[in-house]
């Protein structure tokens, strides 16, 4: 029997290139599965084969969209899949953006079916989950055992236009399409069975969940910036040399405040990086690249702004949890409303 | 972050490189930066013209604070 045909995505990790000094490496392909996909290939058995597989930095994909989808998709194109796989990204934001937006490409453009996998909290599953079929992991790549055979039956099923059952049947993450089927139950009797369980505190599953709305609305405009106190805020992983507060280089659960009233400039002798997920080298060179204390100071003394808030508060955002990050910014809030800032640059890399 | 900061009244500006991730976390006023590794930097440059391309995108994330906006907002 004929074999179905599967070009694989994979970053410069899996693709055993090298960590994050490599993550500018463009876009490569090679011959046959490699990394996880040999973990594919087992799952497939006999019914599909990898034929090529694009090995690409996190990096250079997420600065150079445009420029990494096209250059991909010619690749994928000159291969004529049947199917397309990319990641899982697990929980490596970069990476799983990467794989959510060229999953998409390919399906749109080429129309090849694609499955993609992440961890919920991946940036990249909220940019795509209505795109592409995301296959739900864990945070780290410990899951792969897991997740693999479940990416690979859903794409299978893809690729053989069979149909697709729920979200909690298949395993990818809710992608807002309702399925009408007939229950055995009338909706009177699962709403009351609801609620009598809600009554005892037993769990119970919606049918109907909210949309949660998770904006904010926009902060009103600097009046007169020469009057105000500006704060700078980090998910970079600036800290003082030597990391005191031991801030962790992934999945952080610390941030630091850190005080430069009267530092003009960071220099590499005095402050680094404690960031595991980007290369370092030039944040430890000058950590104005990321925090750019040097220019707002000269701002300060040209009266452009009104200060430069005392402080610099600091952390890691690399797996780092949506829950983490709102209890760091609360904290955080807390001190800049007590001490009167007027308004944040907030870096990100 | 940005918006457990903004949600108390504090307005902020988010400098980033992936600007389509700072959309879906929801910042409101975003300025796209150089690259992952060194958003406000650029080590091919003398120092001179890398500090003078850190002023020009500070100052603009500045003025994006200075201005009012009802939605999120992309200042390029």
């Amino acid at each position: 029997m004929s074999q179905y045909k599967v070009v694989h995505y994979i970053n410069q990790f899996f693709g055993q290139v090298g960590s994050e000094e490599m993550a500018d490496y463009p876009a490569e392909k090679r011959e046959g599965p490699v990394g996880p996909g040999i973990a594919f290939t087992m799952a497939f058995g006999d019914q599909a084969v990898i034929t090529a597989t694009i090995v690409c930095g996190d990096s250079w994909y997420n600065e150079n969209l445009d420029l990494a989808k096209k250059t991909v998709l010619d690749m994928v194109r000159e291969e004529k899949p049947d199917l397309f796989i990319a990641g899982p990204a697990f929980n490596a934001g970069r990476y799983g953006v990467a794989c959510g937006s060229i999953a998409d490409a390919v399906q749109t453009e080429l129309g090849i079916p694609a499955v993609t996998g992440m961890y919920v909290e991946n940036p990249g599953a909220d940019m795509y989950r209505e795109k592409v079929y995301i296959v739900a992991t864990g945070d780290n790549a410990a899951g792969m055992r897991r997740v693999v055979p479940v990416m690979a039956g859903l794409g299978l099923k893809l690729v053989k236009r069979q149909e697709i059952g729920a979200s909690i049947e298949e395993g990818y993450l809710p992608n807002g399409v309702r399925k009408n089927f007939f229950d055995q139950k009338r909706g009177s009797l699962r709403a009351i069975e609801m609620l009598l369980n809600k009554l005892h505190d037993k769990p119970f599953v919606t049918e109907y969940p909210m949309p949660s709305y998770d904006r904010v609305p926009p902060g009103p405009a600097i009046r007169d910036l020469s009057r105000a106190s500006i704060a700078l805020v980090t998910s970079g992983g600036i800290v003082p040399k030597g990391n005191p507060d031991h801030i962790e280089s992934s999945s952080a659960t610390r941030y630091g405040s850190y005080h430069i009233a009267g530092v003009d400039d960071l220099t590499s002798e005095t402050y680094e990086t404690a960031h595991g997920g980007y290369d370092p080298v030039y944040a430890n060179q000058d950590a104005d690249r990321i925090v750019p204390v040097d220019v707002l100071r000269q701002f300060e003394k040209e009266g452009k702004i009104g200060k430069l808030h005392d402080w610099f508060y600091s952390t890691v955002g690399n797996g780092t949890s949506v829950a983490s990050s709102k209890r760091f910014a609360m904290e955080i809030t807390e001190k800049l409303l007590a001490q009167g800032v007027d308004a944040v640059i907030l870096t990100s890399t | 972050m940005v918006k457990e900061i903004e949600n108390a009244g504090i307005p902020v500006v988010h400098l980033c490189t992936v600007t389509p991730i700072s959309m879906t976390v929801g910042a409101n006023r975003i300025v796209p930066t150089v690259a992952i590794p060194y958003p406000l930097g650029k080590p091919d440059l003398e120092p001179k013209d890398e500090y003078e391309l850190r002023r020009q995108l500070v100052g603009k994330a500045l003025d994006a604070l200075t201005q009012e906006v009802t939605e999120q907002t992309l200042f390029d």
